[in-house]
């Protein structure tokens, strides 16, 4: 089997791709943005529903639309990216064939139909159900079969990734450990095949309810087992966005890890503790007791919070070691200034990282807390919170490693250079805004998932404040503005991938290269490491900056907790 | 030797760190017991926490005990549909049921009074959202969650549902008033 397959070099980046391998990676990352684009007008139907003063789509079209968004986007595009993503640290970063080719179309094949067949169920109606279709409330069995089908071929992208490791270690195509970025996703790859277990065990059953073969499903149990599947299925994107945030610091900076211990051992720290996270989702429900809340939903001491905290200093501060290493030594922050903003691979990966950090993670820390969830629970908050972890988090990693990818996986020129420059900033400006606003609109208490916050016809209206009025129309404003910055990375990605100058790319042979180990003395040379070193002192006061906001805010809302009704 | 490389030597793990990554790991798992231990010292100092009084129960059942509670506390009746306003005494068990699409009754608590409030939902999951204070829990049909709830400020609230319930989940809405 070595023998047939082959592999080409890419000159700029010395990384090798299998041609099999480079198939499949292109087929998802395609599919995966064909997704992006239709979640991405979705979008702009719904937020232009909840900009109070527009209102745009009628309530049924609403929940539907926002039904299909979801899923378009926090399922189907993120992980059609990942594996590609899998694939290309898997095959790529270990110079190593890809394990069972043929297999791996399988899984493409069956993501495929399972996207078309959840999506045609959901434009049909009848399956307006959000996309965590509590029970009670069924949609039509095609809509969870969908589902199954979408998440048995990711399951064998996984298997074919970890068939890939295997490979390469048997082949012999490196030395010593993996590198870090492919241990992340190693990571997230456990991650996902955790998450898919948990929704084939909520998901079958719920679609032999929805077909009549099962009578009854208990909405607590489907809760506590679907929002294993739920959570845990962002859990993939952080292991992964995180990896890429690695990736691009070696790509664009030649970074190393400031200690490869550190930043595997923060990895091993999600693969222990992220699942826990699940129980977020349940804080305020019935049935559930406080221990169990407490234990589950601090990730267990909040080892895993302690990791994405160790991720947020380690990736910039392995950039600052490496500017630093090159010169810019002036002051705190010269490494910062002088880096390449006009690069989007790199300025879309620092937008991501600073947006995951300060407003996904602390927000995610205070509903993720047992008694100040009460606060929060259901609202616009939730939202705000996780479109700064998946949009501003993953979504945007994923579209900076495209900037690179475009020439080295698609053998392309990035069309509309200057388009590509500017996207990062318009949609990362637009997602820090709108999920600003929708937080603030979620601490005054507007509903998530709602048509009307008017409540317009019905018996006992409440009115909000107007300042949540205000909060939803700039919700609307700021949306608007990201899907222009999404629809500019969608029209940079097609006409270049389609369309674009093509770059010559070099002859496929069937001779591997081999993937060596630094010289030991260039690794002395190199920066960090040495444990009277303080490599990254720019990186450090920024990290304090972070810290004092996180503890400010974080008490800020036990204050706003203690106000409320007394309950016990 | 970069992070997309195999690490440049084979023993990493016996590399020593540098110090402003000690330094943060330190701050970083310091500040994460203590988001930690927040949450038992709230259950121990603070007021708002959630009981963990919860029975299954079926929708006749839970609808049975409200309607015995509308019955006997029932003080009028509010907007053309007629719903009852409950005035139940300080202290008692009060009840109120969402279903689509509809919170029910209305209720009329006295402030720093406490009463053991009962929620469940008859047919599909709803969220018991009361505005604008602002305090938010879920409510699962075959589930009674009860919490004690003492109100601390006087004025007409609203329950809003928060849980996606249907079609007409905007317009479920319903009251209570604190005297």
């Amino acid at each position: 089997m070595t023998t047939t397959a082959m592999f080409r070099v890419d000159a700029k980046s010395g990384l090798q791709y299998h041609k099999d391998a480079e198939w499949l990676m292109k087929a998802h990352a395609v599919a995966g943005v064909v997704c992006l684009l239709v979640g991405g007008v979705l979008a702009l139907l719904v937020s232009l529903t909840r900009w109070p003063a527009v209102h745009l789509l009628s309530a049924d079209w609403f929940y539907l639309t926002l039904t299909a968004h979801g899923l378009d986007m926090l399922v189907f595009w993120i992980i059609f990216f990942e594996i590609a993503v899998l694939y290309f640290c898997g095959s790529t970063l270990l110079r190593s064939r890809l394990a069972t080719p043929r297999i791996a179309w399988l899984g493409f094949a069956l993501m495929l139909i399972g996207a078309i067949t959840t999506n045609i169920a959901i434009f049909q109606g009848e399956s307006s159900v959000m996309m965590t279709s509590y029970a009670p409330m069924g949609a039509r069995p095609p809509f969870y079969l969908g589902l199954i089908l979408f998440a048995v071929g990711a399951l064998l992208g996984c298997f074919v990734f970890l068939g890939t490791l295997v490979v390469a270690k048997a082949e012999k195509t490196y030395e010593g450990s993996i590198p870090l970025v492919t241990f992340g996703a190693l990571t997230a790859c456990i991650i996902a095949i955790f998450t898919i277990a948990s929704g084939a065990i909520i998901l079958i059953p719920t679609f032999l309810w929805s077909a009549g073969y099962i009578h009854y499903i208990d909405p607590l149990m489907y809760r506590t087992i679907w929002w294993a599947f739920g959570h845990s299925s962002q859990q993939i994107n952080v292991a992964a966005h995180v990896a890429i945030w690695y990736a691009i610091a070696a790509i664009v900076f030649g970074a190393k890890p400031m200690s490869e211990k550190v930043s595997r051992s923060a990895f091993l720290l999600y693969i222990l503790f992220l699942q826990l996270a699940s129980a977020h989702h349940l804080l305020s429900d019935p049935g559930l007791s406080s221990e169990w809340k407490v234990f589950n939903t601090s990730y267990f001491m909040y080892f895993a919070v302690l990791a994405s905290m160790v991720h947020g200093l380690t990736v910039p501060g392995s950039i600052e070691a490496a500017q630093r290493g090159k010169g810019f030594t002036k002051g705190l922050y010269e490494w910062l200034r002088k880096a390449p903003w006009g690069n989007p691979v790199f300025s879309g990966m620092f937008i991501s990282l600073i947006g995951f950090g300060f407003l996904g993670g602390i927000s995610g820390v205070m509903m993720g807390t047992e008694q100040l969830n009460m606060i929060i629970h259901n609202t616009i908050y939730v939202p705000g919170h996780f479109h700064a972890t998946v949009v501003i988090g993953t979504t945007l990693a994923f579209m900076s490693i495209t900037y690179f990818l475009i020439p080295s996986l698609f053998k392309r020129e990035v069309a509309f250079p200057g388009l590509a420059k500017w996207q990062p900033y318009v949609f990362g400006l637009g997602m820090y805004m709108f999920v600003l606003v929708m937080m603030g609109a979620g601490t005054l208490g507007v509903p998530r998932r709602h048509w009307d916050i008017g409540f317009a016809g019905t018996a006992l209206p409440y009115e909000f404040p107007g300042a949540a009025y205000l909060m939803m129309a700039l919700v609307g404003v700021s949306a608007v503005l990201a899907v222009v910055g999404g629809g500019m990375y969608i029209l940079v990605t097609v006409w270049s991938v389609f369309l674009g100058k093509k770059i010559d790319a070099g002859n496929y042979s069937p001779a591997r290269t081999q993937l060596k180990m630094a010289p030991v003395a260039a690794a002395i040379e190199g920066h960090g490491g040495g444990a009277g070193s303080f490599a990254a002192p720019g990186t450090f006061t920024l990290a304090l900056v972070f810290l004092t906001a996180f503890v400010l805010y974080y008490f800020i809302n036990w204050k706003y907790l203690s106000q409320v009704w007394g309950l016990s | 030797m970069s992070a997309i490389q195999p690490p440049s030597k084979r023993i990493w793990w016996k590399e020593p760190l540098d110090r402003v990554e000690l330094a943060w790991i330190a701050i970083a798992l310091v500040w994460a017991l203590i988001l930690f231990f927040m949450m038992p010292y709230w259950h121990v100092f603070g007021k708002q926490n959630l009981s963990n009084e919860a029975y299954r129960i079926s929708a006749e059942n839970f609808q049975k005990k409200t309607q015995e509670m509308v019955e006997k506390f029932t003080v009028r009746t509010e907007t053309d549909q007629n719903i009852p306003v409950v005035h139940p005494p300080a202290g008692s068990d009060i009840y109120m049921l969402g279903r689509l699409w509809a919170w029910y009754p209305i209720l009329e608590l006295e402030k720093d009074k406490s009463y053991r409030l009962h929620l469940s939902a008859m047919d599909y999951q709803h969220g018991f959202s009361l505005q604008p204070t602002n305090i938010n829990l879920q409510v699962l049909p075959g589930y009674e969650m009860v919490v004690t709830v003492t109100p601390n400020k006087e004025g007409s609230y609203s329950v809003v549902c928060n849980e996606y319930c249907g079609i007409g989940h905007h317009t479920m809405i319903g009251r209570l008033y604190v005297k």
